[in-house]
């Protein structure tokens, strides 16, 4: 796949239709690809990079680079492609200076699972039909099953449909069943209470180093509320440990019905926190409440929160679901 | 020296917590964190904790003083309070070295009173490295992960722990619980020092090399055209920062209480858009300026005002975390690169 990009990007650079190309670049291990803008062919041939470890969602970026001079190539992969369709329908992008190739994806692996294995010292990990093999400076080979450290996001994953391209690289997808719910409906079943000190603890890690909210294609303010000094809750520091965990609720809040579940929070966060989970059960209720929608998919489908039916349900809607006041 | 089974760890825990608060890298959800000591807790497997041990001297967030205003009165109050004792058991030779950089910050004159009292009060003990990841690189800034620095040094080998005092504090330590400790041969953790050194040497970031950067001039590092591709994709997020053991940036704010003026003080990131701002606004405007101030901050301006020290201990945290894989090993090695290059 990697070959083939490389070689489609230099025939786009070549022809004139791009002017650059934004894809990932090879960094000094496997796994720490970094998201990188190309412009020329050498580059390309040095550190253009696409593995198991190419997770990073590119679409944000091209909030930015869209304003720039000039056409540039985007490779999307599935779940990409929905967060660029719902930047898109938020106007956030020029769509006229991307050019985009979607490309097909089967599940990104995380580095993070593959040391819980207990695995150290990673040299080289090389990919052999359903697994990898691990090499590292102990002189061990490690053979691991992909699919099983594989990012939560890849193995929940929603879609494998590319959204919105102008070329396809690969085969196109279709929406998975994946049981992306269970987790959420788990908590569901819990009582508010344990469901409250499960969030509490899973919270208290968070060093509020904001990776999920710079990271997550839908929080895409100019400048956030919480950086502001002038909103009056900018909050470097929270007063208090609760303060701290309503920054993860205000934030799943704000982007309710925009979240297209792409899993970037949870990949980045150094505290391995699944604030994933919380965007899910706001997707859940509304699929639930106001009918099926997923973010991205399509641009012209109504926003379930901003639009009105009168069939809506009521606030009170709460209660008849069994849930209590607090 | 000195040794005990590792079966009986738990009792040595379970005393040294009688008379102070023992901290320890334990196993968690998300990966190993320091934790305080409670009878069946054990030490982590893993190589180091996932936070940096520096939030012991230097927490997230401490309350400075408080302020409260009655009529024309202004009273202030100090609210800190006497550190009790605690060891910190399990650092590693990386984080045990961020201690004498942050010293180098915090206690040079006018040392800093809250920094200093816990600093006071803490025993470090740190622990041997046996398996260092790829991602490891403190020999680069002269650390000795197979014979680390600290008030006690420890080797776990063979089913025993040993330990080394290696000061008046580790000492003293090492001294109340001198019943559950017998003699040992410093030849008995020899072969375990060669072979974590053998490790150190073959591992991929075995050779790297910091010292380079000392041959340009500040201004030729500041001016490189490299920061902006390097700072691309940036995210602008804490992370790297967060976890760093070395990080020593803050920010002083005010907490209205409603009933009182509270002033503390937080971990700030050079990351971030608020970062130094001031009334006039902000020296550093672009995610590119933020991003080099972090690196030039530990390789060139630390250096330059602290005999050459870097501020980094290549405990490779930032590796590993970094969202979008950027880190320090990335930034020296393009840096280094001549131009003619």
């Amino acid at each position: 796949m990697q070959d083939r990009m490389i070689a489609r990007a230099k025939e786009l650079l070549r022809d004139g239709t791009v002017n650059r190309v934004l894809g990932w670049k090879a960094g000094e291990f496997v796994y720490d690809v970094t998201p990188a803008v190309f412009t020329t062919e050498a580059e390309l041939d040095r550190d253009f990079v696409y593995n198991a470890f190419t997770a990073a969602n590119l679409s944000k970026y091209l909030i930015k680079e869209s304003k720039k001079e000039g056409r540039i190539l985007a490779f999307l992969k599935p779940c990409d492609s929905y967060s660029f369709a719902q930047l898109m329908k938020e106007h956030r992008i020029n769509r006229e200076n991307v050019y985009i190739i979607g490309i097909e994806s089967w599940g990104k692996a995380d580095i993070g699972k593959i040391r819980e294995k207990g695995i150290t010292g990673i040299t080289g990990i090389e990919e052999k039909d359903g697994d990898f093999i691990i090499s590292t400076v102990y002189r061990e080979t490690h053979t691991v099953k992909k699919y099983d450290v594989y990012l939560e996001k890849c193995k929940n994953c929603k879609s494998k449909k590319i959204v919105v391209f102008d070329e396809l690289l690969g085969a196109q997808g279709e929406r998975t069943g994946s049981p992306r719910f269970d987790e959420v409906e788990k908590l569901e079943k819990m009582t508010p209470d344990e469901r409250f000190a499960f969030w509490r603890n899973e919270l208290s890690r968070c060093i509020r180093c904001n990776a999920c909210r710079n990271v997550c294609p839908a929080c895409s303010c100019e400048t956030c509320v919480f950086d502001n000094a002038n909103s009056g809750v900018e909050n470097k520091a929270a007063a208090s440990s609760f303060e701290e965990n309503l920054f993860h609720i205000i934030r799943a809040y704000h982007v309710a019905g925009r979240c297209t579940d792409c899993g970037e929070c949870s990949r980045v966060c150094p505290q391995g926190i699944p604030l994933h989970l919380l965007n899910r059960k706001f997707i859940k209720d509304m699929n639930e409440l106001y009918g099926e929608y997923q973010a991205g998919e399509d641009t012209d489908a109504p926003h379930p929160v901003i639009n009105y039916a009168p069939d809506d349900c009521e606030p009170s809607v709460i209660y008849s679901r069994g849930g209590d006041a607090r | 020296m000195k040794k005990t089974a590792l079966s009986n760890l738990d009792a040595l825990f379970g005393r040294i917590s009688e008379k102070e608060t023992l901290y320890l890298p334990v196993d968690g959800k998300g990966g190993a964190a320091f934790a305080p000591y409670a009878k069946g807790k054990t030490l982590t497997e893993k190589l180091n904790a996932n936070r940096s041990a520096k939030d012991f001297f230097f927490p997230q967030t401490e309350t400075l003083y408080e302020e409260r205003t009655s009529g024309k009165t202004l009273e202030i109050e100090d609210v800190r309070e006497e550190c009790g004792d605690f060891v910190l058991f399990g650092v590693r030779a990386c984080d045990v070295r961020s201690f004498s950089i942050l010293d180098k910050v915090f206690l040079s004159d006018p040392a800093d009173s809250y920094y200093q009292n816990r600093r006071e009060h803490g025993t470090v003990v740190s622990l041997a490295c046996e398996r260092p990841e790829e991602t490891c690189f403190c020999h680069a800034f002269g650390i000795d992960a197979a014979a680390p620095e600290g008030d006690v040094s420890a080797w776990k080998e063979e089913g025993y722990l040993y330990l080394r005092a290696q000061s008046e504090k580790g000492e003293k330590l090492l001294q109340t619980l001198s019943d559950l400790l017998e003699d040992a041969d410093e030849k008995d953790v020899e072969n375990q020092i060669l072979r974590t050194r053998y490790y150190l040497s073959a591992l991929p970031l075995g050779k790297i090399s910091f010292e380079g950067m000392k041959e340009k001039d500040l201004l030729a590092h500041f001016h490189n055209e490299k920061w902006k591709s390097l700072s691309e994709a940036c995210l602008g997020c804490g992370a790297c920062t967060f976890v760093c053991p070395t990080c020593q940036c803050y920010d002083v704010r005010e907490f209205d209480t409603g009933k009182s003026v509270r002033k503390f003080r937080c971990w700030d990131s050079c990351m971030y858009s608020d970062f130094t701002l001031m009334a006039h606004g902000n020296s550093r405007n672009s995610q590119m300026e933020r991003f080099r101030q972090r690196f030039m901050h530990k390789l060139v301006y630390f250096p330059n005002n602290n005999d050459g020290t870097f501020g980094c201990v290549g405990c490779g945290r930032c590796l590993q975390q970094c969202p979008i894989g950027m880190n320090i090993v990335k930034v020296e090695k393009a840096l280094e690169v001549r131009d003619d290059e």
